[in-house]
């Protein structure tokens, strides 16, 4: 019960965090989700705001990748989960009925733990997204492809082999290339779901260097399990626990001064 | 030792050993009676020590039970002057043998083969040559006397038979107009001038026919042991040779040529004799259809159970009873197809669309397309479980990749599940085409025959003739070993066409495995 009243307590004005004063992307009222009777994700209230990182930390278990999956409702495909309260992106209520759901998946992007190119080549990988949309016309695909590629700082290395399968390519390479998958259909908001924990250092640093480039363009989410990682890319960070939204607010501001005890003893290493 | 479990491995090594020396021995054996059949073998003359001569060509040999001395078979062949074509000799009464140079092997049309001297050529009854050119002269007429024989072949089977089928056609649209009430005015009248127009050009061809067959005059006097002659018909002499005077590379020429009338030559003497092409155009044939209806019958049943159906207690005994419908004996399959596709199926489409026929059925009896059908059946639990099992091995992140780029379920299945699961269905297909080419009782009863007179497929209208009765290589086998009247002769048949059958088994899988390995390359599914 202490979470939801400090839930509540962040909507006061005096307490709100910095990410309110700018434009929303995607605004979460009271969300709540069970997997069954389990409790999955307990009244999350909270937005996000346009063209920045968002991160969400917190130990395994305690719903940061369930909060991301309510975002393109990949949630849908679990049997049995429940949810109550609204998301809005963009404006428009992702759990409304009356909603296509392919058309919101367009929107908002999702590039996964693991690489999971399709067994495919390079080019029909990225080709995907923009040929279900209804790009039938090999140029304006090229482009696609290219531009694609570019963002996600993979083009150098792979456009003398973009016939090539995906499969072959190093794990950095494919998770960039998962990303140059997601950003081909020009997505609203970017998922990333610790896009990194199966990288090494190396494949690493460029994912996150390829993050700060997105945001100019994308309003990106990132869910991880590595402090640092969020300490470095994020610009706003929250902290779960128990499917409950800790604290939230600055990075900077949350690992330096974190509010809550708990976020202080997670950030610290203390918590146990 | 054993808790090392060396044992154990040598147990796993041994058992896999056994396994291989069964194959190889059952393989080994077939292999090597079949190629054996098409050596032109030498014929020997021994004399037994009682007095007379045997000429023929050594086939076994063996310890006479209850006895040391041995015994041989020999092929005497001659069957129409003989009565039968082996004799055992015991060696021991054997006095001589000798390899007589002049002596000719020759393949005819009836009676199986000819063993012995030739000695004249006659043309209309008047001797041509005689003596050791007659030989040559032989020769010399064969290519002709092929050719005619060929013709003659062809003017009966294409030509008059084309007419055969308009004659029944136009039959059947009399007796339609018939079943209607009409049995006069112009329509039946202009169907009867046909009928007159078309038994004409039949009188036409048959003249043609005696004609041919009048320009097969010449004849051929050979002798045979114990002073027996015999005057064949150069018309019926497909092949002369003479084993005894021929170099290994001729030997080896006259195998190869044996073989490949033993592939693509239409059977002689009740399938004992001439080669198996209907049978291996059959089994293809029942193969290819069977694999057209079993995939996309068992590839979508797998997708449902796999991607659509609510897993839960329902799905999984709709598995288990897939899986053991493999079990079931196959002629239950055959009593199946007959009672359901022959009976009720082709009964029905006969009463609806072939009632001019009746009681002739049309597809109311067996053929390819029923027991194709019934195949496929009996295959689809093999396509199921395969494709149902590359399924699950699709990780479930590349379907969510697919899904999070607003691809619909359908375009996912479409787009990324069918082509990641392409080389388990073609595994699939593997495996039931193997079992289907070798599957005999249940295609007893849903359209094999001994002797099928026209292919399925050929030049006349519709070209694909699925209501056709067929051939097919393992049928074959069970009747040649079985049924034959001929056993002994027509045993080296037996094990041709095993043969036959298994390296039909094997480029039909080699071909699927070589689109498989294809779309592996393109479609690398991701290691899990």
């Amino acid at each position: 019960m202490a979470s939801a009243v400090h839930v509540t307590a962040s909507l006061n004005p005096a307490a709100m965090p910095a990410s309110m004063m700018e434009m929303p992307m995607v605004e979460i009222d009271h969300l709540h989700l069970w997997y069954g009777t389990k409790v999955g994700l307990k009244d999350v209230t909270m937005s996000v705001p346009k063209h920045r990182v968002t991160a969400y930390i917190g130990p395994s278990g305690c719903g940061k990748s369930t909060l991301l999956r309510c975002l393109n409702r990949m949630n849908d495909l679990v049997d049995g989960v429940r949810i109550e309260g609204t998301v809005r992106i963009g404006g428009v209520d992702v759990y409304d009925p009356a909603l296509d759901v392919t058309e919101l998946r367009k929107r908002v992007g999702m590039v996964f733990q693991k690489s999971n190119p399709f067994p495919k080549s390079i080019y029909e990988n990225v080709a995907y997204g923009p040929r279900i949309l209804g790009v039938k016309n090999r140029g304006d695909l090229d482009g696609i492809v290219e531009r694609s590629l570019r963002s996600a700082a993979l083009w150098d290395e792979v456009s003398d082999r973009l016939g090539d399968s995906a499969l072959g390519l190093s794990g950095g390479q494919q998770q960039r290339l998962c990303i140059a998958r997601a950003i081909a259909v020009e997505p609203d908001v970017l998922l990333m779901d610790e896009p990194c924990s199966a990288l090494d250092p190396i494949a690493t640093a460029k994912i996150e260097e390829l993050m700060l480039d997105l945001k100019n363009s994308y309003t990106i989410v990132i869910v991880t399990h590595n402090m640092q990682q969020a300490a470095r890319v994020s610009d706003y960070t929250g902290f779960m626990l128990l499917g409950e939204l800790v604290e939230f607010g600055v990075t900077r501001e949350l690992f330096t001064s974190p509010r809550d005890k708990r976020t202080e003893d997670y950030i610290t290493g203390r918590f146990g | 030792m054993l808790r090392g479990g060396e044992p154990f491995i040598w147990l796993t090594g041994g058992a896999l050993a056994f396994a291989l020396l069964m194959v190889a021995g059952l393989v080994g054996i077939i292999v090597v009676n079949a190629l054996g059949f098409f050596w032109p073998a030498s014929v020997v003359r021994v004399t037994l020590k009682d007095g007379p001569a045997l000429t023929g060509q050594i086939a076994d040999r063996e310890r006479v039970p209850g006895s040391t001395e041995s015994r041989v078979k020999l092929r005497i062949a001659n069957r129409d002057l003989y009565g039968a074509d082996f004799v055992w000799v015991d060696e021991a009464k054997i006095a001589r043998r000798e390899y007589p140079a002049g002596v000719v092997v020759i393949e005819r049309t009836e009676w199986g083969l000819l063993i012995g001297t030739l000695k004249d050529v006659r043309d209309g009854g008047a001797s041509v040559l005689s003596g050791p050119a007659a030989l040559d002269e032989l020769r010399r007429r064969l290519p002709d006397v092929a050719r005619l024989r060929a013709e003659i072949r062809r003017v009966e089977r294409s030509d008059i038979g084309a007419i055969n089928q308009s004659q029944e056609q136009v039959r059947l649209a009399l007796r339609r107009l018939e079943l209607k009430g009409v049995t006069s005015g112009a329509d039946v009248d202009a169907l009867r001038a046909r009928l007159a127009g078309l038994q004409a050009r039949y009188q036409v061809q048959e003249a043609r026919l005696a004609d041919l067959r009048k320009r097969q005059t010449g004849s051929i006097v050979v002798a045979a042991d114990g002073g027996k002659e015999k005057e064949l018909p150069i018309a019926q002499v497909i092949d002369v040779f003479t084993p005894n005077t021929m170099s290994v590379p001729a030997k080896a020429w006259h195998y190869v040529a044996n073989v490949w009338g033993f592939v693509a030559d239409d059977p002689r003497e009740s399938n004992t004799e001439g080669g198996v092409f209907p049978a291996i155009f059959g089994t293809v044939m029942m193969v290819l259809i069977m694999s057209l209806l079993v995939t996309p019958l068992g590839v979508l049943a797998a997708f449902y159970l796999r991607e659509y159906a609510r897993q839960g207690t329902f799905v999984s005994a709709v598995r288990i009873a897939v899986n053991n419908l493999a079990g079931v004996p196959s002629i239950v399959f055959g009593v199946f197809g007959v009672g359901f596709f022959i009976y009720f199926v082709g009964g029905s489409i006969d009463r609806l669309f072939h009632a001019e026929a009746l009681p002739t059925p049309t597809y109311g009896t067996g053929g390819i397309l029923w027991a194709s059908l019934t195949l496929a059946l009996l295959t689809i639990p093999v396509v199921i479980v395969a494709t149902e099992e590359g399924l699950a091995a699709i990780p479930r992140g590349m379907r969510e990749a697919s899904l999070a780029l607003g691809a619909t379920k359908l375009e996912t299945t479409l787009r990324v599940v069918l082509p990641a699961v392409m080389p388990s269905i073609l595994t699939g297909l593997i495996l039931a085409m193997a079992r289907a080419a070798g599957e005999v009782a249940p295609l007893m009863i849903t359209g094999v025959v001994k002797l099928a007179p026209a292919l399925p497929l050929d030049g006349t209208w519709p070209f694909v003739h699925l209501d056709r009765k067929f051939m097919h290589l393992g049928f074959h086998i069970y009747d040649v070993g079985f049924q034959s009247p001929n056993v002994d002769a027509a045993r080296p048949m037996v094990f041709a066409t095993t043969l036959l059958l298994l390296v039909i088994v094997i480029c039909l899988n080699l071909f699927a495995i070589a689109m498989r390995q294809r779309l592996r390359r393109t479609y690398a599914t991701a290691a899990v």
